[in-house]
């Protein structure tokens, strides 16, 4: 039983709780998409088919979905957090045997309507469960070892299943998100900092053991690495990607060629336009302003995520809400960073914007989360 | 459980502050990718629009028409004629091999170039076109056109490709135009960006070599956009190419024509110079080859028999060749010792039939001698002995110096392939290559234009030229570019004393006109007309001492590469030079049996401009020359064409 429940009456309840919804997220999740139904339109060639149709329907799935998660009392969700982590684990589990295969990775389950990424579900379950814990744990035992290698342990096994897949970018993304709610939670700095010096030591293994028959990555890996630190060294080759997104953001300078007027994406010297690097061209068409627009809508997205997480006295719910938060951001900016050349290649899609189905409709059950979180708040 | 209220206050707070530094530490990343953001496409901006300009606009060249080529009478030489092939486009065809199949039924295919049209095609992208026929007829043509709709993805186009009338009159001067080669390209320097133009065609040999700049013009441009596969999505903007400069040349196609007819299948090799302008109105060299070939891409077979033949067709002989000048070198020896004043008015010198220098025996061509012999008469009968003797007094330098003068040694500025320095031996050069010292019997040798002694037909005309004018006359083959008349090489006056000239052109006219004379036979009778020349003789094989002390051995008794060379150079007419002409037959044996006919049926031609009349003729030459001109005649498409000759 929990703070929560003594205050449950000043609850809304039925359809009264739609007016208690975060409308401005809601509504800045609307326009983020919308970007990318703009984007997806014009790398298409001024055209709703193939990306642009679907992806709005997805949204509109979505969005209904976020506002259906939103309706249910938080401390269900709560209450679901173990079960909701374990299935996703089971799923990864099940991708590692029945996935199918595509791009060299072994990524999503084939639902027939629609093909499920489990590691995309992963990142929400983990920033539940997660929180649900902390939300259990008595807050003086947070900093004791054992207490800390049990959330290490939840974050490490789904990591390494995806590292398995081989997904790079989102173990990165998930082994971030997990220390970071940790980190929110209160677990004492000095973890963080002998977990930051032990993952310098991990980069340096991962460099060394290039070559031998222990190799951590593949080797496309590594040479995403390689032209990431020297992109102008294979610019036909391994660093097109890099080389050429760059340009395309350079020449769309103050304000763009124009909707529809950008010549590297529609004329395809990028690869994955529609996806990955659909941000590139955003910054060709609408240049600096409109890439720059789309930073700040994200980043007011975050900013009324941790507003809401921080005024919200329900343990669980504020985690949660700044967990997904934090997910998102990891999201976009690694993203970005990619395209501008800033990190390297690693295949994280542009959060609402990207084509793309199942990462669009987790997205929208997160922030359905934290929508939950937001009406279900103690008052 | 129920937890006390102060320890969640606490605990939220605590969250708090991670919260907000959590999330300072997300602005500030925002902050690094608005900042990266700036960079990339504020500051760089221009940098990388270049760099997308560059991908996205792709600059087709447009090949610019190649200058064409007449003679000095405006007759076309080298022209661009329409010429018409067919190209196929996979993705419009459909099913290529179908359509082609269908096609070889209207039209006769070459089996290996259809083999590697095939290859081309599931080479290259599907919307690229290649060419399946070339050099199609206009019937074939059209009936492709007619059956347009059951051949689809076929479409005719129009080219230009170089065509030479006159055939193998003109190959040596000319040469010919090839694709470009992988060794052009990296034998020129900064190559000019139409050379990459696939089978785009630059001159090989010839004026269509040495002249490649002015011919081949300013590449036009299309601006097209394309996409990353390379497949033009449409034409930005189009600037029309500059045409090659059209060249005019000094030959004259009827008498080169002649020329060549006239030397035949012989190995040999005729310049005749205008002495007023230096103009080469002809310039032949045999046996030739059809340019033609050559253009269309010649087949393995026919290059092989061009390479094979002993009469080396591929050589221009006239301007590439170098022989020892033998007696023709005689009046460079003659000047250089008038000029110096080292033969008196009536100086006679007595020629046993040898002369012996430094122990060796130098034997005249005449084992029996001639006697007593003057100036004009050594020339007239070509005492060798008289020449030993003025080489002795005047040393090689002097020859040397005035066989440069006259153009010898000298490469002379013609826009022709591989012309000839020829030789003009010293005594530093035998050194420098020999490593030997010079010995006055290098000397002897000289004096007679044997030994090292090397020149070519062209500067045996050049020096001709320059002894029959006194002038610096210096050959000249490109008469205008693009109507802009070119520097005449008429050359001024070169210094000598006239009176010492005189009696070189009246020695030279003894040798032609003269009872005794070695070029007598080969004489012109009409007085207006009279010439004067020189006949050559010049031996290519050592001569053993077993033939020294046997005197001469009959040409006829060696084999053909070992015979003489014939040589005669000659001027005409005597009292009023108008032409200078040298002519030399490889193996030909004596000059004045093998050469001197030859010059002098070209001289009068070129002086009559056409056909001499036989009047010009000894009586007794006249049936056989008559014959021979109506053999010619059928030989010359040329001289055939009715107004052919309309400036």
């Amino acid at each position: 039983m929990s703070y929560l429940e003594y205050n449950a009456k000043y609850v809304p309840v039925g359809p009264r709780k739609i007016l208690y919804l975060n409308w401005p997220l809601a509504l800045l999740l609307t326009a983020v998409a919308g970007v990318g139904f703009l984007m997806l339109y014009s790398v298409a060639g001024g055209s709703f088919s193939p990306w642009a149709e679907p992806q709005m329907k997805r949204f509109a799935m979505g969005f209904v979905l976020m506002m259906l998660v939103a309706m249910v009392p938080i401390w269900l969700w709560r209450n679901l957090a173990g079960v909701a982590f374990a299935g996703s684990l089971l799923l990864l589990l099940a991708v590692e045997f029945f996935g199918s295969v595509g791009m060299g990775a072994q990524r999503w389950i084939d639902l027939g309507f629609m093909r499920l990424q489990p590691s995309e579900l992963t990142k929400v379950t983990l920033v539940m469960v997660l929180a649900a814990y902390y939300d259990w744990l008595p807050p003086h035992k947070k900093s004791h070892p054992f207490w800390v290698l049990i959330p290490v342990i939840l974050i490490l096994v789904p990591t390494f299943l995806v590292l398995r897949q081989p997904d790079l970018g989102t173990s990165i993304l998930l082994m971030t998100a997990g220390g970071g709610l940790m980190f929110l939670a209160g677990v004492h700095w000095a973890y963080f900092a002998a977990v930051i010096a032990s993952a310098g030591g991990l980069i340096t293994a991962v460099f060394q053991s290039r070559g031998t028959d222990w190799q951590l990555l593949k080797d496309y890996q590594y040479r995403r690495i390689d032209t990431f630190l020297d992109p102008s060294s294979d610019p036909l080759g391994a660093g097109y990607h890099i080389t050429q997104s760059q340009i395309a953001l350079g020449s769309g300078g103050w304000t763009g060629r124009g909707f529809m007027q950008g010549t590297q994406s529609r004329l395809n010297f990028l690869p994955e336009k529609h996806t990955d690097f659909i941000f590139t061209t955003l910054a060709e068409e609408f240049g600096f302003v409109g890439a720059f627009s789309l930073l700040i809508l994200y980043t007011l997205i975050i900013v009324f995520c941790v507003a809401s997480a921080l005024a919200n006295k329900d343990r669980f719910s504020s985690l949660l809400t700044l967990g997904v938060a934090l997910n998102f951001f990891l999201f976009f900016a690694v993203n970005m960073s990619m395209v501008m050349g800033l990190a390297p290649v690693v295949g994280v899609p542009l959060p609402l914007v990207s084509y793309g189905g199942s990462a669009m409709l987790v997205l929208m059950i997160a922030f359905g989360l934290t929508q939950s979180a937001h009406v279900h708040r103690p008052r | 459980m129920k937890r006390p209220r102060v320890d969640t206050e606490a605990n939220h707070r605590k969250l708090t502050r991670r919260a907000a530094l959590l999330g300072g530490a997300q602005l500030l990343f925002v902050g690094a990718l608005g900042a990266r953001m700036q960079f990339l496409q504020v500051d760089q901006a221009d940098q990388f629009r270049l760099l997308a300009e560059e991908n996205r606009i792709n600059v087709r060249l447009i090949p610019p028409a190649r200058g064409e080529v007449f003679d000095r009478n405006g007759i076309p030489l080298a022209r661009n004629v329409p010429s018409y092939r067919i190209v196929v486009v996979r993705e419009d065809a459909g099913d290529v091999e179908n359509v082609i199949s269908r096609l070889g039924k209207i039209v006769d295919l070459d089996a290996e170039e259809l083999e590697r049209a095939m290859a081309e095609i599931k080479r290259s992208p599907p919307f690229l076109p290649v060419t399946v026929a070339d050099e199609v007829a206009w019937e074939d043509l059209s009936r492709v056109s007619v059956n347009a709709p059951a051949l689809p993805g076929l479409t005719p186009e129009v080219g230009l490709s170089r065509v030479y009338p006159q055939g193998s009159d003109f190959a040596h001067v000319l040469g010919y135009v090839g694709p470009v080669s992988d060794y052009d390209l990296e034998r020129i320097e900064d190559p000019d960006q139409l050379l990459r133009i696939p089978r785009f065609q630059i001159g090989k040999v010839g004026v269509e070599a040495k002249i490649e700049e002015n011919l081949r013009g300013k590449a036009g441009a299309r601006r097209v956009e394309v996409n990353a596969s390379g497949r033009i999505m449409r034409e930005l903007d189009r600037r029309e190419g500059v045409a090659g400069s059209d060249l005019q040349l000094t030959i004259d196609a009827k008498l080169q024509s002649y020329v060549q007819a006239r030397l035949a299948e012989e190995s040999a090799s005729a310049v005749v110079m205008d002495l007023e302008s230096g103009d080469l109105v002809a310039i032949a060299s045999a046996p030739t080859y059809d340019p033609n070939l050559f253009v269309r891409g010649i087949s393995t077979k026919d290059y092989n028999a061009l390479t094979s033949n002993t009469y080396r067709p591929l050589a221009s002989k006239s301007v590439q060749g170098t022989y020892p000048p033998g007696s023709t070198f005689k009046m460079i020896t003659a000047m250089a010792a008038l000029e110096d004043g080292l033969i008196g008015p009536d100086e006679t010198v007595y020629c046993p039939g040898h002369l012996e220098v430094a122990n060796r025996k130098f034997h005249c061509w005449k084992r029996a001698g001639h006697g007593w012999v003057d100036l004009q008469n050594s020339l007239k009968q070509s005492c060798d002995v008289y020449y030993y003797d003025l080489a002795l007094k005047v040393g090689i330098e002097k020859i040397t110096a005035m066989a440069n003068r006259f153009g010898l040694g000298e490469r002379h500025d013609v826009p022709m392939s591989a012309v000839a320095k020829g030789l003009t031996p010293t005594k530093d050069w035998k050194a420098s290559t020999h490593g030997q010292d010079w010995v006055i019997g290098d000397t002897v040798n000289a004096s007679i234009g044997q030994g090292y002694m090397l020149a070519s037909p062209l500067q045996l005309c050049v020096m001709t030229a320059r002894l029959a004018t006194g002038r610096s006359i210096t050959p000249r083959l490109v008469k205008s570019v693009d109507g802009v008349e070119q520097p005449s090489g008429a050359g001024t006056s070169m210094g000598m004393n006239e009176n010492n000239l005189r009696k070189m052109r009246r020695a030279m006219y003894s040798v032609v006109n003269d009872r005794g004379g070695t070029a007598y036979g080969s004489r012109i009778i009409e007085d207006a007309v009279r010439m004067a020349g020189k006949t050559g003789t010049s031996q290519v094989r050592n001569i053993t001492a077993a033939e020294r002390a046997r005197g001469v051995t009959r040409n006829e008794d060696l084999p053909w590469e070992r015979r003489d060379h014939a040589l005669f150079v000659n001027f005409a007419p005597y009292d009023n030079p108008k032409y200078a002409v040298a002519v030399v037959v490889e193996h030909g044996g004596g000059g004045s049996k093998a050469a001197a006919p030859i010059a002098r049926d070209v001289t009068l031609q070129a002086l009559y401009s056409g056909e001499p009349p036989l009047e010009s003729y000894p009586t007794k030459d006249r049936g056989r020359i008559r014959e021979q001109q109506r053999v010619l005649r059928d030989m010359r498409p040329l001289a055939n064409i009715p107004g052919s000759d309309q400036a």
